[in-house]
């Protein structure tokens, strides 16, 4: 158990920047969801605080000392790959061993972390069996009891659930975040996956382009994103562009409440992020009250105990619609084509300002 | 399972009788004594021989250190060439092919101009373990290749490595193993090669066991033939050994 420190670190390759100058602490017995989409850099720093690339620049400090100069086999770090990574030739058993018999733990204790381990991830039953006997669910497990072997300073996962179906997925995610608590073991979590990175984490740090852009609770990035990225990367929000006015921004002919607003200069332009749940429907009544807006109802989509309402806002492009989450039953009142009226609690809305456009190779 | 149908049957019995016809029409052979009566008289006259065991053993050493070969130089060499430097797979590909390519005498011609020492190799039938290590190259290459290919070789690198393993600990305790079968592939193809090898042994003077097979067959072809009998029986065997010493070793693999 151990806080983890990336500091300053970068990395290229060809000339092109995968890390830049990154920072980023993860204290003792925290899980910490490294999350970005593909190539944002995120793997390739997970791979360095594990030993297996050498930064361009930085360093990493594990327990207050420089581990940087250490090869892998010296960090004493458990690493869970996406490929499941089982020794083939061994049992479940022999696997979860490796560590402690690599690292010249006597035979009896090697067994019985061995055992008690594999207990620990529901496979005692299942300790002599061959990795090509067992499912991809039950390998992944093997392979944290394998990883949790080595009692590890730090717990490296590296997007362990991306190769198993939806339903293992969220049962194994639980068991991850059991284990993480039980053994108290600072963990690293490498995923594309939103939902896995909030509802895992006790700290998500969402990565693009090398960079890091926000490092907060899974609340705190979901309800209070601090970059258009972040906002856009994290659930589902309606992108409306605009430019701010007091307690509002103007959106084409509509000014849309929105009190985020007050905390950008009138005039500035600014992105009005707006998430679907936080949208009201009612039917059309005659009149448009003050802070609502006249849509017409578009597409839906059914997930079960909601649906999702695509909304057209007349006069904005099409790219300026809107979406409201509405429970299932109460969705069906709204068809096709007719219009609605949508509201919102103007609390509600993050409003960011809009990035200048950043010069090709700035 | 699907079932064979006919077509399949037919393909697999011409295969078999390609197969099985010559071997089976050179133990006839074997056992012919003239005027159309059989009997192990060939086989009775070649055990006789006094040169018969010197040339079997000598083969039969040069096939071990063939294989050793294999196992203790290309094998690691293919690993390493995996995990750390890929880029040279086309170089190690074109490599592997040669021996195709160059005709025997032609290898053999520039081997000898070539390697001229050490002393305590050349003057012994072991020096012959160098042209053969080339000859075989081709297909033990090929069988390894494909054991690797089978593996993800650099994420079981990096988990023995992340768990505390030293390299030469992950070859031998997970990689190895892990590549029993195509090793034994390749020196199951790389003994057979040394065994029918004459060419190499005949221009360097050497008297192996194809050397003595030549020789029989000049005077005396039905004893060649049942030599040739004996050197099919005695590969087979030996192979059948590795194979079954193989087995063992997975039975035992990663226990202790």
């Amino acid at each position: 158990m151990a806080t983890v420190e990336a500091r300053g670190v970068s990395k290229s390759y060809a000339g092109r920047t995968v890390l830049a100058k990154l920072d980023l602490t993860m204290t003792d017995g925290e899980l910490v969801c490294l999350l970005g989409p593909s190539g944002c850099g995120k793997t390739t720093l997970l791979r360095i605080i594990a030993g297996f690339i050498t930064p361009d620049a930085g360093s990493v400090v594990v327990a207050g000392r420089d581990v940087t100069p250490l090869p892998a086999s010296g960090r004493r770090m458990g690493m869970v790959f996406q490929s499941y990574s089982l020794f083939p030739n061994m049992t479940a058993r022999d696997n979860v061993r490796f560590g402690p018999r690599v690292g010249g733990v006597p035979v009896p204790e090697q067994m019985s972390r061995a055992d008690r381990l594999l207990e620990m991830v529901g496979l005692a039953q299942h300790r002599d069996k061959y990795p090509h006997q067992l499912s991809g669910g039950q390998q992944q497990r093997v392979a944290l009891a394998r990883a949790l072997a080595v009692q590890p300073q730090v717990l490296l996962l590296d997007e362990p659930l991306s190769a198993l179906d939806a339903k293992v997925r969220a049962q194994l995610r639980d068991e991850i975040r059991r284990i993480q608590r039980e053994t108290g073991v600072t963990t690293v979590l490498v995923t594309h996956d939103q939902e896995e990175a909030l509802s895992i984490s006790d700290r998500v740090a969402v990565m693009n382009e090398g960079r890091l852009l926000q490092v907060a609770t899974p609340a705190q990035i979901y309800r209070e994103p601090a970059d258009g990225f972040v906002a856009r990367f994290i659930g589902a929000a309606a992108v409306l562009s605009g430019v701010a006015e007091d307690g509002a921004v103007r959106v084409g002919g509509y000014v849309l409440p929105a009190e985020g607003a007050k905390q950008h200069a009138g005039g500035h332009s600014v992105e009005m992020f707006l998430r679907p749940e936080h949208v009201r429907l009612e039917k059309m009544n005659g009149h448009i009250p003050p802070g609502a807006l006249a849509a017409d109802v578009g597409d839906t989509t059914f997930f079960g105990s909601l649906t999702r309402v695509r909304l057209t806002v007349p006069g904005l492009a099409a790219g300026q619609g809107i979406w409201a989450d509405l429970p299932s039953e109460h969705a069906e009142q709204f068809v096709a084509g007719s219009r609605v009226l949508a509201s919102w609690d103007p609390a509600a809305p993050r409003v960011i300002a809009t990035k200048p456009a950043r010069l090709a190779g700035s | 399972m699907r079932r064979i149908g006919f077509g399949g049957w037919s393909v697999m019995t011409l295969g078999a009788v390609y197969f099985a016809v010559p071997l089976l029409m050179t133990v006839a052979f074997s056992l012919w004594e003239g005027r159309g009566h059989y009997g192990f008289a060939a086989y009775r006259t070649l055990l006789a021989r006094p040169n018969l065991l010197p040339s079997l053993i000598v083969s039969l050493e040069l096939g071990l250190a063939t294989c050793a070969a294999i196992v203790l130089l290309l094998a690691p060499a293919m690993i390493f060439m995996n995990l750390y430097a890929p880029r040279l797979r086309p170089v190690f590909e074109f490599i592997a092919a040669l021996p195709f390519v160059v005709p025997a005498i032609a290898l053999v011609a520039g081997l000898s101009v070539l390697f001229t020492g050490p002393e305590w190799l050349i003057g012994t039938p072991f020096y012959l373990t160098v042209p053969y290590f080339f000859l075989a190259l081709p297909y033990a290459y090929r069988a390894i290749d494909v054991g690797i290919r089978s593996l993800d070789l650099t994420t079981l690198t990096e988990a023995g490595q992340s768990l505390g393993a030293s390299l030469g600990q992950i070859i031998r305790i997970v990689v190895l193993p892990n590549l029993r079968a195509s090793l034994i592939g390749s020196m199951l193809l790389s003994f057979a090669v040394v065994m029918g090898e004459f060419t190499f042994a005949n221009v360097l003077l050497f008297h192996t066991f194809a050397v003595l097979i030549n020789e029989v067959g000049q005077n005396a072809p039905t004893e060649a033939a049942a030599l040739s009998t004996l050197s099919f029986l005695i590969t087979w065997g030996a192979m059948l050994g590795v194979l079954i010493v193989g087995r063992g070793n997975a039975q035992i693999g990663g226990a202790r």
